[in-house]
């Protein structure tokens, strides 16, 4: 029973989540200034993740299959209900009180909009024509403005990035590509009137932070001072002036890569980068030894959206993106998207373990 | 349907497959990319970032707290705080801090004194805590340098709160001042404490009730540009004021005190009996604090360490004199505390020698006095009989009496440094001389003379102790503390040590008769001050030898230098019977008690308990000069 339980695991993938965990509260004990009770609470979520991730990983990917529209479904209803009854948290709806405990729908379509397209898509035959694209588009575009309403761009951006990474797998004609690529760059400045004032400045000081240095630009302007001073070498564990004097915000959660880098330095980062790339490039191999269509589609749309977060995360702490609240996977301290990131990992390792011996 | 599809899965898989090839390049692409910016941030960047790191735009400004203020008995401001422009600077702002300061001086004019405690408070603490570079600016310099602001970096103008006394030298021995923190001071304050604060408590009251006066400093959060200008505020802590000083001296008092002085160098303490409070705690001659709050010039100091009046010298506290004859009146209760009869007489004759010797020790009356008993010992103030005395109790019983009441200790005043006075004993000889002890030297102690000395403040207390009959009370120059414009103030309440133990109360009532009569009496020594007196009052003089006087020769004012005259010196309380006050004078070099401290003892005493005088009274009258 037990064997059959960890048959059911990853070994390269599990050993380089375990090392980013430890990672994790490594950098947390700092960044807290060695709050050990923060710590506790970390380790705790990284326990239950992995737990969620073993329980996945044991469902078959028919099983999962199965069950994407009615994932997608819930999650759609827990959305609009976030709209109607939600509490408002940190200025924004985006939490829904179940009693117990909070809970943010926006993180089920993380994993439900992927589902979901790769299920439609999968019921047609590929590559994808008008009809299968407008329905596909439809299930990305929905929760993406429910999200938007909330609301929080950052999760909004990463809904969107899963469906429209599942849509690209799918085999989306590069025509296809280029007229939304268009499509896109036209509906930007309507966008932008559709855009809260404080996402606005954020993008703007995108191009300059400097430009805003006390306002907008202030949180990147102190990242990047953190990332630079680090040097090759890193001042050291718990040494990091702009992290321990509390100059960069949000240390412990969105900015928690400024921090590692100022105390580990280049070569710290370039571990992470490579440990992050491990385990999408584990993720895409996955997807590519796939046995089916939909394997294949959620695999390489959860891998690709896995490096989505790392791309985006470390581009906003480097000053390359602007910033959105996009945590670094398993890193940062938080609850939610632990879960749900943990769920996709799990998926990845029920895809792999699930093969059958197929005669050639 | 016509145009059906058949789901061809090779072709799929294909398709999804190569879309995955293309994705792991985009992806390993993206990481070089990442690789890249972190390579351009943390090597190439690396001295710029780690150069804004040191210099971040977010700082802490401690904001000091008010000091509390001092007010006197009547409630007037001793001590108080004034906005002041000061010139600061955060020195980690300042690249050339040398070429900024010759900019500066080309504006403001920076003495040597100003530049050198500048370079000190650098040295003191960390970079980006602020320093003041000069304060007192007068409007003309802050409009001048408000026009150049541009041209100097890190400099900003603030309004500051400084100290300021301003009764100025009339309080300085009570008070003291504050001045800038040196490094000395730091290394034995809690320099967390004194953030953003740039001034301590020196000497006197503020030095004493230093914790008291501080308070907490508070801090803000700031935001600056680039040329550490603050732009906004992000977060404050607020300072907590220090506590306000309720004194017991009385300034009018005080002030009148050291006027009735004159020209004397000397000491006046005034005491309320009853609680310890200090009236008046006066010392001629006085000096300005207020130079000294951003440090005196080296000139000024010198003069007034060279002054031949030695302003510096609190002689209140610190002045150690003789006490001469005002310690009869304690002689005369260590007689019968030794079971001596005070009806016992002596035959004073004029001198005084130890069995088998020749020396004579004179009394300050030729002619002697005649049969004397205690009473009259003590009212003529006859030396012969408290030399007999002496030499009949011995060295240790003497030693051992005086310092009951006091002497020879410290009183415990709310003071830092007092001197603990001497009350020799052959103890003491042995070890502070390595010498045998004398039977002379008994015979002088009888009279308060030789190695004996006291303070102002001693006799004071002791004459307050008397006063009370034997109740010991520390002396106290604060009365009450209370928090910044509160109503209700914290009394600090007397501070009693101890009843003197002592075998009959009622000996009080032979001594206390004496001192009566001393300014009373139709014989005493001090009746010319008694004269005319509203109230009775008891008193005592003393005279204390300056230089020794040869065998044989006589003492004559005129024949000796004015610094090596007879000191006078004066106690007394009042009223006799229901003591409000209890006064201790000492005029250096005055000649007699009885002809120049007496006469000051009453006016103090007339003006505390009748009120100020209305105009200036004549000279009193030049005779008796006893001691």
């Amino acid at each position: 029973m037990l064997r059959n339980f960890f048959r059911h695991l990853d070994p390269p993938l599990c050993l380089s989540l375990i090392v980013l965990s430890g990672l994790s509260l490594v950098v947390l004990y700092s960044s807290s200034g060695e709050n050990m009770e923060l710590l506790y609470k970390q380790a705790i979520r990284i326990a239950i993740g992995f737990l969620i991730l073993f329980s996945v990983a044991q469902l078959s990917p028919e099983t999962l299959q199965r069950w994407s529209p009615y994932v997608f479904s819930v999650g759609l209803i827990l959305l609009s209900m976030v709209l109607l009854v939600g509490i408002v948290g940190k200025g924004a709806q985006r939490w829904l009180n179940l009693g117990l405990f909070r809970f943010q729908p926006a993180e089920i379509m993380k994993l439900g909009v992927p589902m979901m397209v790769a299920w439609v898509l999968t019921r047609h035959p590929l590559p994808l024509r008008l009809r299968e694209l407008a329905i596909a588009a439809a299930i990305v575009g929905g929760p993406t403005i429910l999200v938007i309403l909330q609301p929080d761009l950052g999760t909004a951006i990463l809904i969107a990035a899963a469906g429209v990474l599942a849509i690209f797998l799918a085999g989306i004609g590069w025509r296809w590509i280029l007229v939304l690529t268009a499509a896109l760059g036209a509906a930007g400045p309507l966008l932008w009137t559709m855009l809260h004032d404080y996402q606005r400045r954020r993008i703007l000081t995108l191009f300059d932070p400097w430009s805003d240095p006390l306002g907008a630009g202030y949180h990147t302007i102190q990242s990047i001072i953190a990332v630079g001073s680090g040097g090759a070498n890193g001042k050291g564990w718990l040494n990091g002036s702009q992290s321990q004097l509390e100059f960069i915000p949000e240390r412990s959660t969105d900015f928690i890569f400024a921090v590692f880098s100022e105390e580990f330095g280049f070569i710290g980062a370039v571990l992470m980068v490579c440990l992050y790339f491990f385990v999408v490039a584990r993720g895409l191999y996955i997807a590519f030894s796939a046995q089916d269509t939909f394997s294949r589609l959620i695999g390489g749309a959860l891998s690709l959206t896995f490096f989505f977060y790392v791309f985006v995360n470390i581009g906003m702490v480097s000053g390359l993106l602007p910033v959105v609240g996009v945590p670094l996977p398993l890193v940062s301290y938080g609850g939610t998207s632990m879960v749900t990131l943990m769920a996709g990992l799990g998926m990845l390792m029920s895809i792999h373990t699930h093969r059958k011996l197929m005669p050639q | 349907m016509v145009n059906i599809r058949i789901k061809d899965y090779v072709r799929e898989t294909n398709l999804i497959q190569s879309r995955l090839v293309i994705s792991s390049i985009i992806v390993a692409l993206l990481c070089l990319v990442l690789l890249g910016r972190l390579y351009y941030l943390q090597i190439q960047q690396h001295s710029h970032y780690s150069t804004l790191s040191r210099e971040n735009r977010i700082s802490f400004v401690p904001i000091p707290p008010a000091r509390g203020q001092i007010y006197d008995r009547k409630g007037r401001v001793i001590a108080e705080n004034l906005p002041t422009y000061t010139l600061e600077v955060v020195p980690d702002n300042v690249p050339d801090m040398d070429a900024a300061l010759d900019q500066i001086a080309q504006l403001i004019e920076l003495s040597d004194t100003d530049i050198k405690r500048f370079n000190a408070a650098l040295r003191a603490r960390p970079g980006f805590e602020i320093r003041t570079l000069k304060s007192g600016l007068t409007e003309e310099e802050v409009a001048r340098f408000a026009v150049n602001q541009h041209l100097i970096n890190g400099f900003q103008i603030n309004a500051r709160l400084q100290r300021h006394y301003p009764f100025g030298p009339e309080m300085v021995h009570v008070v003291g001042y504050v001045g800038r923190i040196s490094e000395a001071d730091l290394e034995r304050i809690d320099r967390n404490a004194y953030r953003g604060t740039d001034y301590i408590g020196k000497l006197g009251i503020e030095a004493h009730y230093e914790r008291t006066l501080l308070g907490q400093s508070g801090y803000e959060q700031v935001e600056t540009n680039a040329h550490g200008r603050v732009v906004r505020t992000l977060s404050r802590v607020s300072p907590v004021a220090g506590k306000d000083i309720y004194l017991n001296v009385d300034v009018d008092l005080q002030t009148a005190a050291r006027e009735y002085l004159g020209e004397f160098e000397g000491a006046i303490v005034a005491v309320d009996p009853g609680t310890g409070g200090v009236l008046a705690f006066a010392s001629n001659p006085v000096y300005d604090p207020n130079p000294f709050v951003n440090g005196i010039d080296n000139k000024s100091y010198q003069l007034l360490r060279e002054d031949k009046g030695r302003p510096l010298l609190n002689r209140a506290l610190n002045g150690r004199y003789a006490p001469g004859s005002t310690i009869k009146p304690i002689m005369g209760l260590a007689a019968m505390e030794d079971r001596r009869s005070p009806f016992e007489r002596v035959f004073g004759k004029g001198w005084f020698s130890l069995r088998g010797s020749t020396h004579r020790y004179r009394c300050w009356k030729k002619e002697g006095h005649g049969w004397v008993d205690l009473h009259d010992a003590i009212v003529q103030s006859c030396d012969v009989y408290f030399y007999t005395l002496a030499n009949n109790l011995g060295i240790e019983k003497l030693h051992e009496f005086l310092t009951r009441y006091g002497l020879g200790r410290e009183t415990g005043i709310d003071l830092d440094g007092e001197p603990s006075g001497l009350v020799p004993s052959k103890e003491w000889k042995r070890n502070a001389r390595g010498q045998p002890w004398w039977p002379g030297e008994t015979v002088i102690a009888g009279i308060g003379q030789g190695y004996t000395l006291a303070t102002p403040l001693q006799l004071a207390m002791v004459t307050a102790t008397l006063a009370n009959r034997g109740v010991r009370n520390k002396p106290r120059l604060v009365r009450a503390v209370g928090d910044s414009g509160a109503t209700k103030l914290q009394e600090l309440g007397p501070q009693t040590i101890e009843q003197v133990p002592i075998r009959n109360q009622k000996m009080y009532d032979v001594v206390i008769e004496a001192m009566v009569d001393v300014v009373h009496g139709k014989r005493g020594t001090a009746r010319r001050s008694g004269q005319g007196a509203e109230y009775r009052f008891a008193g005592k003089t003393g005279t204390a030898q300056v230089v020794g006087i040869k065998q044989g020769a006589t003492y004559k004012e005129e024949n000796v230098a004015k610094r090596f005259r007879d000191h006078a010196l004066f106690i007394s309380f009042a009223p006799a019977d229901n003591p409000k006050i209890a006064v201790a004078v000492i005029a250096e070099n005055g000649g007699g008690g009885s002809r120049t401290a007496a006469p000051i003892a009453r006016k103090v005493m007339d003006y505390y308990l009748i009120g100020p005088p209305p105009p200036p009274e004549e000279e009193p009258g030049k005779e008796d000069d006893a001691a």
